[in-house]
């Protein structure tokens, strides 16, 4: 018994066209000749001859290269020392018994809550004062932290058995050892799906690094991209901006769609936006 | 057991820094800054303790045009993307093939920067006296007047900002609803198609309610979600939001704090304070609310 449901696909291809289109413009826009796009007053569907001047102008005209390299620096760096640091956290809740652990957990838990936004003031004014605006060490600092990751590794250090602890200590194997070469083994997925979701944030971090650099041998690929979007390469070379626009937006979907289990599936556990 | 204090101390120690230095000491801060009446980031002083900078900014036009965007915004897109999501998220369940592929395209604008593709919109529904753009091409064909959707009249700016929100958020909860749907008991069906129930009456009586906690978890998040909204309306009008009229609460803090006229972190800790207080009192509504109508098995 097999129904056709026409209505069930052409809303489902509807949105899907609704999703790719904005793709298809800015790839199909960044293809197109400055004086031929100037030129068109109705916009084409297609190009006729397409150029690769505009990726050329793109990485020339503005330092869209080093933007690039601020962000995967900031990224790599950012999430590299999260990671540490929420492993560690994570190991000592879910393993150690110690004094007011759970009062401390608790407190954890309740820092969750407190929105970004409203902390960003401080900090802002605590790198100022330090001199670290304009610096590597200004933009990641802050950004290290995520109580919510530590909550979701020891909820997840937490299911492995004791009987391999005690195991592990029998044989002389030091805490240390025990977390680095058993848990988190053993946990590796949602080390990876945390890692995933920290650099898809990282990459796309604006608000902190638009406070905390204004010089642009410090931005990060969103304040490059304002900034294209307000000095437009001096002469609002649209096709440039959207070959820019295409450089940027690659790199988190080819790790899109190398890790889309991992990814949809972390989302579903722990992701927001929206 | 034994204890392990100090051990335990070494393994949270840069937890506890990171979280104190950039979490806990601003919150208390923020509160402080806050009170402080005429505070000069340049010589860190101030004159008094009060409320003189709620009451400055309540006063401030700016914030009053920020207030209302941001809760336009709110009202319009929670209620329709929560309500497509589900639809779309209902209608991938009644298909087979293809489904993989239709989850992965919708769940991209998930992975994109949002400032970068908000450019693209921008380009979108942009009308120059050289181009009229896209949108109003789509508009002209079907009869319509034009309009520059990025620096025209309000209704339109507000109808991209509205459009490209719901676009962002849309992978989100499309992804939680397909992944609730997904969890229902396929026994419930099979009992109602015994009993003969119409598919309307299965949707309403047996879908609906075993996944309104993920519906809820939706809501409550679209709106914080919402409450928060800065970089899209900075995609698609720039960084002067407030000459645009199109500054959000969030965009307020930050013009306060930093941009042209800023240097005020006294005005935009009250008004982060104010902000943060209308996104708990909805969250706290919504709770209530959802006490009622909320299915918890």
């Amino acid at each position: 018994m097999k129904k056709k449901k026409p209505f069930t696909w052409i809303f489902l291809i509807l949105w899907a066209v609704i999703v790719l289109f904005p793709f298809y413009w800015m790839v199909l826009t960044s293809l197109k000749d400055y004086g031929a796009y100037n030129a068109e007053y109705i916009p084409q569907f297609f190009t006729a001859n397409p150029t690769l001047e505009n990726y050329r102008i793109a990485f020339t005209e503005v330092d869209l290269g080093r933007y690039l390299l601020n962000t995967v620096i900031f990224t790599v760096i950012t999430t590299g020392v999260m990671i540490f640091v929420t492993i560690l956290a994570a190991f000592a809740f879910a393993r150690l018994n110690f004094t007011g652990k759970n009062i401390l957990f608790t407190l954890f838990l309740a820092l969750m809550m407190i929105p970004n936004e409203l902390v960003v003031i401080t900090n802002f004014q605590t790198i100022t004062s330090w001199n670290l605006r304009n610096t590597f060490a200004g933009l990641i600092l802050p950004s290290i932290t995520s109580v919510f990751y530590i909550y979701l590794l020891r909820e997840n250090f937490a299911q492995i058995p004791d009987s391999l602890y005690y195991a592990a200590k029998i044989d002389g194997t030091s805490d240390w050892r025990y977390l680095w070469k058993v848990m988190v083994p053993i946990c590796m997925p949602t080390v990876v799906t945390i890692t995933i979701l920290k650099v898809i944030e990282s990459w796309n971090l604006y608000i902190w690094p638009s406070l905390i650099t204004d010089n642009p041998k410090y931005y990060l690929v969103s304040n490059g991209i304002q900034q294209l979007r307000e000095s437009g390469f001096g002469r609002a070379n649209i096709p440039a901006m959207m070959a820019a626009v295409v450089i940027i937006s690659i790199p988190l979907i080819v790790l899109f769609l190398i890790y889309r289990k991992q990814i949809m599936s972390g989302v579903v556990r722990g992701g927001t936006k929206g | 057991m034994e204890k392990q204090n100090f051990k335990a101390f070494l393994y949270l120690l840069p937890a506890l820094i990171f979280l104190g230095v950039f979490l806990v000491y601003p919150l208390i801060d923020v509160f402080v800054y806050s009170f402080e009446e005429g505070y000069s980031s340049a010589s860190q002083s101030y004159f008094g303790i009060g409320f003189y900078n709620y009451s400055y900014v309540l006063h401030d036009p700016y914030f009053t045009r920020a207030l209302i965007n941001t809760f336009i915004l709110v009202i319009v897109t929670v209620p329709l993307s929560t309500g497509i999501a589900l639809l779309i998220a209902f209608a991938l369940t009644r298909i087979e093939k293809l489904r993989s592929l239709f989850q992965t395209i919708y769940f991209l604008p998930y992975v994109t920067n949002t400032l970068a593709v908000g450019m693209v919109f921008m380009v979108l529904f942009k009308e120059t006296p050289y181009s009229e753009g896209f949108v109003n091409m789509l508009i002209h064909m079907v009869g319509g007047e034009g309009v520059d959707f990025i620096e025209g009249p309000y209704w339109a700016k507000m109808f991209v900002l509205c459009f490209y929100t719901i676009w962002i958020v849309m992978p989100f909860k499309i992804l939680i609803l397909t992944s609730a749907l997904a969890s229902v008991n396929p026994i419930y069906y099979d009992a109602a198609r015994v009993d003969g129930t119409k598919p309307w009456r299965i949707f309403t009586k047996i879908t609906l309610p075993l996944i309104s906690p993920s519906l809820f978890y939706l809501v409550i998040t679209g709106f914080i979600g919402g409450f928060k909204a800065y970089s899209d309306a900075v995609a698609l009008f720039g960084t002067n939001l407030n000459s645009a009229g199109m500054n959000t609460m969030v965009g307020y803090v930050f013009d306060m704090l930093y941009r042209d006229g800023g240097g005020y972190p006294s005005y935009a800790s009250a008004a982060a304070i104010l902000l943060f207080a209308i996104i708990l009192t909805i969250t706290v509504i919504n709770l209530i609310v959802s006490k009622k109508h909320v299915h918890y098995s």
